[in-house]
């Protein structure tokens, strides 16, 4: 009897494994392509009161100016908390960031909630895209960690490398059903006739719930993104 | 040459940045006797150089020979101030630096730095120069724009607003229009 039992589940258990497996990726299959039809299409009514957790990505030069701009006239009371992340080799934009933050705080806003992380960076300005893709995979696992901890419901970029690991991790989580979030990019004022390498990525694979661009001439080229002007 | 009537001299100041970058080629040709010349004929009388990082050192001068005065330094916290109280202001093509001195209305020479690699700088400068809101050179040509522009043909700068994408965003999101 006991003989013919583990027979029964040796020979079934690769089975069950194989059957396991397949129910698996179906689901993860059905769930992705649930995202992507819901991607770029807006969310539900909110009561007024509802606050969104929101990741804001920061980068060195024009990016951080640009987004501050953005945050001066998004309501604070709405996207909050807020959680800062620059990359590690950036030293001023987290100090921007806190004078920002700080400078709500100065002109009466109450329940001011924000922090300030630095990432690996997945690329430095000029470096070989041949070494790029390991640095991408530290910034990768970095990114995953920080999403991790903070799994926001909005993600605001505007253009740095470091936007991206963030980005493609804020959309596994909607598969998975780790989070559902709403990913925002601002393409840079910088950019008037190309897109970035970011801008291009997440425009193609579709990873931006709206893609916004500052020129009209992007608009032509790029029909999916929404012109608004220049913010600065 | 800008004497005021109780014979105290009018300074008018010639800032040029780099930002945070290195741009030697910029340095080197503002400190050139062509330029400095150049300057000097269409009245200006002090050139403060922030060189950021830079190697290239500028050549200090009190301008007291009847030439420009000259003066240098790397990085400053801010440089809001040095903007404000310049005549002209002669850029590298960041596009920080670049907002931040149309918005104090200021005219603007804007030098792009043909080193950098896939240079997408050069597209925001030249289409601000196409709408008027700025003149712009390389190095080698930067003492002609100085001596043929006309600062009172530049249109100025309406600042950006950033409320459209503010709206969007928040209808995407589903919060209820200001009222």
């Amino acid at each position: 009897m006991e003989k013919n039992t583990s027979c029964f589940f040796s020979n079934s258990s690769p089975n069950l494994v194989i059957t396991c497996f397949v129910a698996f990726i179906t689901i993860i299959l059905v769930r992705f392509l649930y995202v992507i039809y819901r991607t770029g299409k807006p969310l539900n009514k909110r009561t007024p009161q509802q606050t969104l957790s929101t990741l804001i990505v920061l980068g060195s030069g024009g990016h951080t100016a640009e987004m501050i701009n953005l945050l001066l006239v998004l309501q604070k009371d709405r996207f909050t908390p807020r959680f800062y992340i620059a990359a590690a080799t950036d030293n001023m934009s987290l100090q921007k960031a806190r004078v920002f933050e700080n400078s709500l705080a100065d002109s009466g806003v109450k329940g001011i909630s924000a922090e300030f992380m630095q990432i690996y960076r997945s690329r430095e300005v000029g470096q070989s895209y041949v070494t790029s893709v390991w640095t991408t995979l530290v910034a990768t696992a970095h990114a995953l960690w920080l999403m991790i901890k903070i799994r926001p419901q909005v993600v605001l970029c505007n253009g740095p490398g470091t936007c991206i690991p963030l980005c493609v991790i804020a959309f596994i989580f909607k598969v998975v059903g780790i989070r559902w979030s709403s990913i925002f990019y601002v393409e840079s004022i910088a950019r008037v006739k190309r897109l970035s390498l970011s801008g291009l990525l997440l425009y193609k694979l579709q990873i931006a719930d709206q893609f916004f661009v500052q020129w009209p001439q992007l608009q032509r080229k790029y029909p999916r993104a929404y012109y608004v002007g220049c913010l600065m | 040459m800008g004497e005021a009537r109780d014979g105290v001299k009018v300074k008018r100041v010639v800032f040029v940045t780099v930002g945070t970058t290195c741009f030697d080629a910029l340095v080197k040709v503002a400190d050139s006797q062509e330029v400095k010349d150049k300057l000097y004929r269409r009245g200006y009388t002090d050139l403060l150089i922030q060189m950021g990082r830079g190697s290239y050192l500028p050549t200090k001068s009190t301008g007291d020979d009847g030439s420009l005065a000259v003066d240098y330094f790397t990085f400053s916290s801010s440089i809001a101030d040095h903007l404000r109280s310049a005549s002209l202001v002669i850029s590298h093509a960041g596009s920080g630096s670049i907002f931040e001195t149309l918005q104090l209305g200021k005219p603007l020479i804007v030098v792009v730095n043909e080193d950098l690699m896939d240079n997408h700088q050069s597209e925001l400068a030249e289409e601000l120069a196409e709408r008027k809101h700025l003149y712009c050179a390389r190095p080698l040509t930067l003492h002609q724009t100085i001596a043929s522009m006309d600062l009172n043909s530049l249109v100025p700068y309406s600042p950006g607003d950033a409320t459209p994408v503010a709206k969007l965003i928040n209808r995407f999101l589903g919060f209820p229009e200001e009222s």
